[in-house]
Formats: C-alpha cells, structure tokens, sequence
C-alpha cells in the first residue's frame, strides 16, 4: 500500500488579467483556490462537473503542464511537477495521458491512423519486432471494441467520431497510463456510441488500474462513472466526495440546482412546477470572489455570503461542502 | 378542421459532388398536427437538420430537394393557392416565413448582431416582415421579452453583454414575433449549461401556451424530447423509421434503432447499470446499405432486412414503423 496520493492539488489557482486602459485593469480568476486528491493506493474515477466558464479545462490544462499555474502546487507521486527534472518529466508525460473533447482535432490528416498507435510503441520501447509490435497494436484495438481489419491503412477523416475517441483509447491501453485525464471526451460523439466510451475507461479502471480524471458538463454521464465527484463553480470547488451522495443528496445549493436540471428521460416524469432561475448579475470580478461565488444566484442567500468565501466542511463520510449553510 | 397542420410527403434532398449523390433525407413522410409539439430525434447525420431546412428552403447548392411535398392550405394560403411549401415562389415563401412559419436555427444564438441593439434586431424581423409601425413593433418588443422571462432592460443590451441563456431567449422571442402558427426549433439546448437548458425547456412551454403555436422540436437529446415533445419521428439513415406519441416510444419502443436509442440514455434517478449502446456506425449517405438501412447493426437482423427495404407501416392507430419485424 501506498499512502502517497497519485496526484494532489493544493491551492491551485489561475488568474488572467483582462483590459488595460479604458476599461481598466481587471483580473479573471478562472481557477481560484482548487485542492483535491487522488490516491496513491487504488485505481479512482473522479468525475469533474462544471458548467462553461467554471474553470474545468484550465485546471485539466495545468495538471497536463500545459499552462502554468498563477499559484497552488500539483504533485504527482509526492513530486511538485513544476519542479521534476527532465527525467522525471519524461516519466510524468507517460503515465498521465489526456484525451481531448474534439476527436476530430487531435489526428493530423495527413497520416493513416496506423502511426498513431505505431509511434508510441516505437518511441516507448513497447515491442521488439515489426510483428510483435503490430501484435500489441492489434490487441490495444481489440481492447476498445475495434476490428483491427477496419482500422489499419485508413485515414482519420473515414472513421466515425467515437471511432476516432477509441482509437485515443487505444493508445492508452499501449502506454498503460497511471491517470487518464479526460476533457470532455464524448460530447461530440453520438449518445449511442458513448457507452461503448465509457464501458473502455470502467474497464482501464477495474482491470489495469488507471485512475482517471474524467472532465464533463453532463452530470447524468458523470453519474454513469460513478467514483467520486468534484463539482466546479466560477472557478471554485463547491462540493466533492462519492458520486451517490453528491447526486442523491446534494448540500450546495448549486449542486442542487444541477441535479435539477437534468431532465430526466421519461416522458411520465416531466417537469411541473416552472423553476425560477436567477441570471446572474453579478459577472465575474474580484467583488464576486470576496464572498461565495454563487450568491448572486443563490436561493438562500445569508449575510456571511457576500464577505467570506466559505471553506470546505465535511458533511457525512466522503461527501464535503463549500457553503455557509453547513458551517 | 381535423386534417394536419403539415403533411410532408416523400421529401428527398441530396447533395451533389465529384463522388456521385449523398442521398441524406431520402424519402421522408408524416404530419406535423395542429397545436402540438413534434420531436424530431435522431442521431448526427441522420437528416433531421437538412430535413427542415428543405421545408424551410435554405438548402443550398451543391444541396437540392429533389423531390417531395410539404402541403399546408393554413401556412400557404395568405400567399398563393399552391400550398406546397417546396413548390411556392421565393417571393412568395418570403412573405410567409416569419409571418407563418418561424425557425431557430442550430446555434442562432450566436448570430445575434454584435454591432445591434436586442431591442432593434427584433424590431427589424418584425418591421421586414409586418406592417407595424415603429412605435408598435417596440411595444411588441416588450411584450415579448416579457413573454420569454427577460428583464425589460435587456432590449437595451448588446449580444456581448448578455449570457448564452439571455441571447437563446432573445432569439425565441424573435422567433415568436409575429404569432407564426409553426415554429421549428433546430437542437435549441444543445450547447447551453443544464441549468440554462431548463429554463429554455421552460421558455418554449410557455410560449407554447401563450401563443398556441405549433412546434417541431429536432434535437438528439431524447431527455429534451421527453419533457417537451407530445409525438416523436425518429429518423436514422435519411429515412423514418417510427412515428409515435412520446409516451409510447419511450414506453415499447418498435424498432431495433429506437429501442437501441432509448436504452442508451443515461439516468442519474434510475439503478445504475451498464449500458451497452449501439454497436457500429451509421453508414454514409452516399452509399446507403440494400435492403433496411438498419440491418449492418441490428441484433435482431434476418434474410428479408437485407434484401427488401421495409416500408414504414401504420400498425397501430398512430404508430408508425419501418422494420421487418413488425408487418
């Protein structure tokens, strides 16, 4: 067993400084004080919830190194990755593997699908022969459901959309990647091909121990996972803990509203009551970050909220919250 | 007056280029009803969008309708006693849309005017298409933001300074201007936070209501489809494969594609439990498969599916089917 976390975020934060001049300088705290974890000690589906705006990409986007943070640390097996010499960070870049929302940009069309599952077996070491090394490719394909034969010498632009976020799969079945982290992956594939997605990435969890970070806007594909659930507010972290609890028995109030508005898929049940929606008034700005970033929206709004962003309590056994009303 | 608001019949439209026709509504058949909401689902690349934008005439070249009829004496006899759509004057399908059919397009509420008022945009579809006066057009304005839950003070604001949910309702209260008696939403949530989807669900409800429209809703999201929609067409491969009412469809789906479709959704209320989903993909309009177009991924395929193409049935007063397994 070991108790150091696969991957902990402290304190993250990033912040864009907008407009100088006439509109005055202002900054935009996209990603404001996020800390979770990831154990060390088994595989974790965790399940990152936000709307647009909310800061999801960013944080993905940091843990990958493709964007620096303005403050807060990611250590990845107890090593600050910021800090990982050149060695370390050749490591990092093979156990953890993203795979984007669009899987249209991600190949380059002029090459067959072929090199993208060729070139990380070449370039890791992954076979010895011509042969063993078409052998492995051909089972990574078997593993996401594919047939091999439909698959080599064809181009990106002949495979369907949920062909192609397989065959990103693929290659993660090559490289056995310790955490995946997932942006958005099936938002542009047909909802009956997304299953097929998301049974691949249960099965990396359950069989190959690859923990994953799995990044969405759609609860209701979220709550498929299962695993546990960060939710995403304006850039800050509202409530986490297991997946059943936070859906089952949501304490934010913006958890509340979400889980609301997933309509749900029955005819017999639809909506009765109109459900009144504050807009927000209040766009984000440092006024907004003084208190919680919800309240302009929120139903309950109490007097602390407007002066004192709330800090993390723990209500039951790994379910937590960020709200006033549960401190 | 028992007859139906739209009848289309038979609709094709295909697209010419270098490797031959893609055939992508490929005879399409039903009727939209008075006063009721008609879903149209299916998944991407089934035709549902280029269907309506034939009944619409805004398919353009290489796109043609090759052939069909939209008859409606209530949508058409203002401007001609020719009452097909696809067949009336440009001049005289001018004069009707807006008046008597309105459309939402995918995405609209990105094509807001950046450099324009709301309020004027608005007032400009009202102005081009009815003889009310300045004056009268921005009262009707009014009404109408009032109408689909905006501030009066939005008719002031720019696109820039209003959210995706703001500007969705905008475009609906454009699109409800001047009463049309038919109006067709093209995915009117897709690509909006859930919690925006709902107030939008809402919005259209209302309308609904208040104006006694009727509405043909296209969207791939059956959990829209089964809040809002009174009867569903399903579409996949350029052709219907079911015409239901929506209690129906969800409840005993008939054909293999709508089953799959139905069984796919995710639920965050119902027991969680693997999915399986639809296997392959659907095939390319330029080269539609003999037989049913289903068959390549249909579990319960036989001899006949792949020889004769079935034809769509009433088999039940009201429900509709295009499968072998029902004649």
């Amino acid at each position: 067993m070991d108790a150091t976390p696969l991957l902990e975020v402290s304190n993250l934060s990033k912040v864009y400084v907008t407009g100088r001049g006439l509109v005055g300088r202002g900054e935009i705290r996209a990603v404001d004080n996020v800390s979770f974890t990831l154990p060390g000690d088994k595989p974790t589906l965790v399940t990152m919830v936000g709307e647009s705006g909310s800061g999801k990409t960013t944080i993905a986007r940091m843990i990958l190194g493709l964007t620096p943070p303005t403050a807060g640390t990611i250590h990845y097996k107890g090593r600050d990755i910021w800090t990982m010499n050149q060695q370390e960070w050749a490591q990092y870049r093979r156990h953890v593997q993203a795979v984007f929302q669009d899987p249209y940009g991600t190949y380059n069309p002029f090459y067959k699908i072929d090199r993208v599952l060729e070139l990380p077996i070449r370039k890791f070491g992954l076979a010895s022969s011509r042969e063993q090394a078409r052998e492995l490719a051909n089972e990574a394909l078997r593993a996401v459901e594919l047939r091999p034969d439909d698959i080599w010498g064809r181009y990106s632009h002949q495979l369907s959309g949920g062909e192609r976020q397989r065959i990103m799969l693929a290659r993660l079945y090559l490289l056995r990647p310790q955490l995946i982290i997932a942006d958005e992956p099936v938002s542009m594939i047909d909802v009956s091909l997304r299953a097929a997605f998301l049974n691949i990435l249960l099965n990396f969890e359950q069989e190959y121990g690859m923990s994953c970070l799995f990044i969405t806007h759609d609860l209701a594909t979220g709550y498929y996972l299962g695993g546990q659930i960060i939710i995403l507010c304006q850039g800050r972290i509202v409530e986490m803990g297991s997946m059943d609890a936070a859906v089952h028995n949501p304490k934010h109030p913006y958890t509340q509203l979400l889980v609301a508005s997933v309509p749900p898929p029955d005819p017999k049940e639809r909506w009765q009551e109109d459900f009144d929606l504050k807009l927000s008034e209040l766009r984000r700005s440092p006024e907004l970050a003084k208190g919680c970033v919800y309240r302009d929206r929120c139903p309950v709004i109490g007097e602390k909220c407007s002066d004192v962003p709330p800090t993390m309590v723990t209500v039951e056994e790994n379910h937590q919250v960020a709200c006033h009303l549960y401190v | 007056m028992n007859s139906a608001l739209l009848e289309v019949r038979d609709v094709r439209v295909y697209y010419s280029s270098v490797r031959g026709e893609y055939k992508v509504v490929d005879g399409v058949s039903f009727d939209v009803q008075r006063n009721e909401v008609l879903g149209l689902a299916g998944e991407s690349g089934c035709g549902k969008s280029t269907l309506v934008e034939g009944l619409l005439r805004l398919v353009v070249p290489p796109g043609y309708i090759k052939s069909g009829e939209a008859i409606s004496d209530e949508l058409t006899k203002d401007v001609s006693n020719n009452c097909d759509l696809l067949s009336l004057t440009d001049e005289e399908f001018r004069q009707i849309r807006w008046k008597n059919i309105s459309y939402i397009p995918q995405g609209s509420m990105n094509s807001l005017n950046p450099v324009m008022k709301v309020e004027d945009q608005i007032m400009d579809a009202i102005l081009t298409h009815s003889d009310m006066s300045r004056q009268e057009a921005k009262e009707r304005v009014a009404e109408l933001l009032n109408a689909v839950g905006l501030p009066a003070g939005v008719a002031g604001l720019y696109p820039h300074e209003m959210s995706g949910g703001m500007k969705q309702r905008a475009i609906i209260a454009a699109a409800i201007a001047l009463k049309p008696k038919l109006i067709i939403a093209d995915e009117p949530t897709t690509a909006l936070d859930v919690s925006i989807q709902r107030m939008i669900l809402q919005t259209l409800k209302r309308v609904r209501q208040a104006i006694g429209a009727t509405i043909i809703i296209v969207t791939h999201d059956m959990p829209v489809h089964a809040q809002l929609a009174d009867r569903l067409v399903i579409m996949y491969a350029g052709k219907v494969v079911e015409i239901g009412s929506i209690r129906h469809l969800f409840d005993d789906p008939l054909h293999p594609y709508s089953q799959g479709l139905i069984a796919t959704i995710p639920s965050i209320t119902k027991q969680r439990r693997r999915l399986q989903g639809i296997l392959g993909m659907a095939p390319s309009p330029l080269e539609w498969p003999p037989g049913c177009r289903f068959y390549p991924r249909c579990l319960s395929v036989t001899e006949v599916c792949k020889q004769e193409e079935p034809a769509l049935r009433e088999i039940k007063p009201g429900r509709f089917v295009a499968c072998h397994l029902h004649r």
